[in-house]
């Protein structure tokens, strides 16, 4: 399949190691793969802040730089969760008929990476190997606006040599939520500090997720405090075999 | 005042502005499938009934109507009532003997502060529902008024095994005809009062009675 | 640690001046949160609380087969009486009166409150019995009753304790959660003149009933909310666990209802969906003890004379924006309040309002208007994580509302413009960055001016400090810092 990679401004700028993984898992998968230059950012976040009217040409962008697209694929549920959820809104608010129908077109063919390998080609074991002691963190985008279940449990219980513990708590809220952990840090703080108890607990070396946002904030902490634990993404333990372990 | 009620109903209609003149309620799409007849065979309804009401921390029992007088006059002496109001139209035959009656009359109510006094209540009802173990009251005869069942700390209420419904759908079912033409007040009752205010605990009685006994009759 | 009845006093009267549209500026969420978030006990009660009720919803919610079903008739019952809120209260007001009852309407606070310390005053009563009722707390009616001389007496147990410590409720479902034993003890001690008293829930539960029951048997007039109203038979419910709730609607001769006009539902048969939804969201439990159901008055049995305020305050204004119309499907149950992560961190005093938690973030504000800065603040007061909706029996989207609520906070800034909006960083942030993004080598360069702005802060390969509001981000975490080579350089560098 041609998959094209919605990489997001936010891992092409600061987490470019998970775009590469996403590159070599899926074409060790057998897939080819292209990055499109003329993509920027999906708009989630002027959006969620209220800056709307701002989106509006984000959309208008990713139509069109996705619109042909076999099947576009990122490794942020929240920017996906973005896509699904709000892009119908945009096109709404913009009062243009046909972005809102090149909108519904493209909506059906974008993905985030679990749900993809799992839901869409209905891989299990992607043949990866990672020996580490792993506990997974089920972002709220993930779950409650894409719904992806367990499909990242899936993946990872499937991975050779990992040791994956299960993190209390877990589907609770991190505490980022975007703005929120500057506009409302002592609250933000107090969730995490919850969330960096859990992690702690299960004695894992890494923290999980299929979101960099929240994995930059727990990652944060967790290295302010000098925990030891890594904070990697999804895909990057994906793409691990035993040549680059 | 109908100077507000002309500004309220104006503020919404403007408020309604984009929804179509013709539109009308029934338009907008109400699923109705979820559960509306239980498919519980008559026992096992009962059972259910009699479990549930006893989770809420009530008292059941389960007996034949010929246990009925001994087994209210049994229930009395246990919870140390001596002054029992009765309602209106509550068969006197199954009422103890050696007890005070207090009977509540169409023509000659019982005071708030004699019902106050009373060591509780006896009543039958108009419906259970086995789903959610809760008593209905409608206040019809052997029910009595609404405060009958409220002010006296022990209530101790009859059910016959034919009067227990499933679900809470057929519960509401049963009295839509009523309601709609005489409108009389319904008590739905599950279990004794209670309360979790403070802590979380949870306290049986706070104001209504605080202890409930159930009497679940087969013919 | 704070007092929770520092900010007593300010809370209501600011709520009660505010609608009656004497703009005076309620504090913000944040800094309101950041003073109860240092409050051990508060956070060990509402986290046990949220965390308990939480749980036994799952288990109960969990046994029904139909609950989604029920979910979306619930949510399209609303949507029904919404669309078409004008036609049923015409019905409800003649099904109310054909049934004995009469009807008044009240557009806001002052009006109501007018109204019912009238009726009070016909009755030459100088005390009434209240059952708990946030829509009479958010008009102030205790506060405007005091006003004329009558005494509002709260006869659930914890707003008992609420009124007699002069505090604020803090949950809508267990107001008094943020008190524990021994504090209600030493209160009861004091104003119920109950010296011997135990720290046990039932003897404190035992001591406000005595106290309360000679009350009820001398109360000439009752106050009440609704929980529904049907518009077909002009049936009144009130959900409850106690049974002051069936004291305050039967005993006294007077029984006033107080309710929000979003609160009808169409026909009783209705009920089967919502007496399903309410009490496992609520309470948690199958059903809760007393539901009451009456329609007008009825000879012989309870109040002689049935009064039914309507009121409007606002809620008209929620019904204009198609958006946040759906706010007023809300049943108050609590559920969303119980799942939050955010309300479990800060109770609920912090949102300054009487509705707390994810439902009062959304309908505050549009109740009071976004130019009160403290409820514009609280559409902010999330993180967007969606539990709340996962759990409301009547699907109310919060999320959504609180983005669309957010939109407008912003468009009203651009409006207003100035050089607060102008010189505001979040503002030139976004413009900065909505403009790099329209752009492919705006947004590139944009990654490299970044890269090399950040240089200052890089300290050992991490970010650990940073100015201005950006400070929030350091205090407590580390910021990874751009590395040197983005994504799209590396892909580059591998196409040639
Ligand atoms: S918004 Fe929904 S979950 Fe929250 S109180 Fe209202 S009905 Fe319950």
């Amino acid at each position: 399949m041609q998959i094209s990679l919605f990489i997001t401004c936010f891992n092409d700028t600061l987490f470019p190691e998970t775009g590469k993984a996403m590159v070599q898992l899926l074409e060790r998968l057998g897939h080819q793969v292209d990055f499109p230059l003329e993509q920027t950012c999906c708009g989630q976040m002027h959006y969620n802040t209220g800056y709307q009217e701002e989106t509006i040409p984000l959309v208008r962008r990713f139509v069109e730089v996705f619109g042909e697209a076999e099947a576009v694929v990122a490794p942020s549920a929240s920017c996906v969760g973005m896509v699904r959820e709000f892009y119908s809104k945009v096109a709404e608010r913009a009062g243009d008929p046909e972005l809102a129908n090149a909108v519904e077109e493209v909506i059906p063919r974008v993905f985030e990476l679990s749900e993809f390998l799992v839901k869409e080609l209905g891989i299990e074991d992607v043949g990866a190997y990672y020996p580490h002691r792993v506990t997974y963190h089920p972002t709220c985008h993930s779950l409650r606006v894409l719904h992806v279940g367990d499909a990242p449990l899936i993946l990872l219980r499937n991975v050779r040599g990992i040791d994956l513990v299960e993190l209390p708590a877990a589907e609770q809220c991190c505490g980022f939520g975007g703005t929120f952990a500057v506009k409302n840090a002592d609250t933000s703080m107090a969730m995490l500090g919850d969330k960096i108890r859990h992690i702690k607990g299960t004695g894992a070396e890494v923290c999980a997720a299929a979101d960099n946002s929240c994995l930059m904030h727990i990652g944060g902490a967790l290295k302010r405090q000098r925990s030891g634990v890594e904070p990697v993404h999804l895909a990057e333990i994906l793409a691990s075999t035993e040549e680059t372990e | 005042m109908s100077s507000a009620k002309d500004n309220i109903l104006g503020s919404i209609r403007a408020a309604l502005r984009e929804v179509p003149a013709e539109e009308q309620p029934e338009d907008i799409e109400v699923p109705r499938d979820y559960r509306k007849q239980g498919e519980g065979g008559v026992i096992d309804i009962v059972e259910r009934f009699a479990e549930r009401v006893g989770e809420y921390k009530a008292t059941v029992n389960r007996i034949h109507e010929e246990e009925l007088k001994d087994t209210i006059a049994e229930s009395c002496r246990g919870e140390g009532v001596e002054a029992l109001a009765v309602p209106d139209g509550f068969p006197g035959e199954w009422l103890p003997d050696d007890l005070t009656l207090l009977q509540d009359k169409k023509d000659a109510p019982l005071s708030h502060r004699e019902l106050d006094r009373s060591d509780g209540v006896i009543t039958t009802c108009a419906l259970g529902i086995a789903q959610t173990g809760t008593l209905v009251l409608d206040a019809g005869a052997g029910q009595g008024r609404r405060v009958l069942t409220l002010l006296p700390d022990y209530h101790l209420c009859i059910i016959w095994e034919s009067q227990i419904v499933e679900l809470v759908s057929e519960g509401f079912r049963y009295f839509e005809a009523s309601v709609e033409q005489e409108g009389p007040p319904l008590t739905f009752i599950s279990g004794p009062s209670a309360t979790s205010d403070i802590e979380l605990s949870r306290v049986e009685g706070v104001h209504g009675p605080r202890r409930l006994e159930v009497l679940i009759v087969s013919r | 640690m704070p007092e929770h009845n520092t900010g007593a006093d300010w809370i209501n009267v600011d709520f009660i001046s505010v609608t009656m549209k004497n703009k005076k500026k309620t504090p913000t969420f944040e800094e309101t949160a950041k003073a109860y978030l240092s409050n051990t006990q508060l956070r060990r009660n509402i986290g046990h609380a949220t965390h308990t009720i939480r749980e036994k919803r799952e288990t109960v919610v969990g046994e029904m087969p139909d609950w989604e079903i029920l979910r979306e008739a619930g949510s399209q019952l609303k949507k029904r009486v919404m669309r078409h809120l004008d036609d049923y209260l015409l019905q409800l007001e003649a099904s109310v009166q054909e049934a004995g009852g009469k009807v008044h309407w009240a557009g806001d606070a002052e009006e109501a409150n007018r109204i019912i310390a009238d009726l009070v005053k016909e009755q030459q009563a100088e005390e009434v019995v209240k059952v708990k009722s946030i829509t009479t707390d958010e008009i102030g009616l205790n506060q405007a009753l005091a006003g004329e001389g009558i005494r509002a007496l709260e006869t659930d147990l914890a707003e008992l304790i609420v009124q007699l410590a002069e505090d604020e409720p803090s949950h809508i479902l267990v107001p008094a959660i943020h008190k524990n034993r021994s504090e209600i003890r030493e209160l009861f001690r004091k104003k119920l003149n109950q010296q011997e008293l135990s720290d046990r829930p039932e003897d404190l539960a035992e001591a406000a009933r005595l106290y309360l029951r000679k009350k009820f048997l001398n109360a000439k007039v009752g106050i009440s909310g609704a929980n529904f109203a049907v518009a077909d038979t002009g049936t009144v419910a009130v959900v409850e666990s106690e049974g002051n709730g069936r004291m305050c609607t039967t005993l006294p001769e007077t029984l006033i209802t107080v309710m929000g006009i979003e609160k009808i539902i169409p026909r009783w048969r209705d009920f089967e969906v919502f007496m399903q939804l309410l009490p496992r969201s609520s309470t948690a439990e199958r059903m809760n003890p007393y539901n009451s159901f009456w329609t007008g008055v009825t000879e012989g049995d309870g109040p002689r004379e049935f009064h039914l305020v309507l009121l409007d305050n606002g809620r008209t204004n929620v019904l204009a924006d198609e958006v946040g119309r759906q706010t007023l499907n809300c049943i108050r149950c609590s559920a969303c309040l119980n799942v939050c992560p955010v309300y479990e961190r800060t109770g609920g005093h912090a949102y300054n309002s009487v509705y707390p938690g994810p439902i009062g973030a959304i309908l505050t504000p549009q109740l009071r208007g976004l130019d009160d800065e403290g409820a514009a603040s609280l559409p902010y007061a999330s993180t967007l994580c969606g539990a709340c909706y996962e759990v409301c029996p009547v699907k109310i989207n919060i999320p959504e509302v609180l983005v669309h609520l957010r939109g407008k906070i912003v468009d009203r800034k651009k409006r207003e413009g100035g050089l607060k909006t102008k010189t505001d960083p979040e503002h030139v942030g976004m413009r900065w960055m909505g403009r790099a993004f329209t752009k492919r080598s705006r947004y590139e360069r944009a990654q490299k001016i970044a890269r090399l702005g950040q240089k200052i802060f890089v300290r050992d390969g991490t970010i650990s400090n940073l100015p201005g509001e950006l400070s929030g981000w350091t205090a407590m975490r580390d910021l990874k810092p751009i590395p040197k080579q983005t994504f799209r350089e590396w892909w580059g560098d591998r196409d040639e």
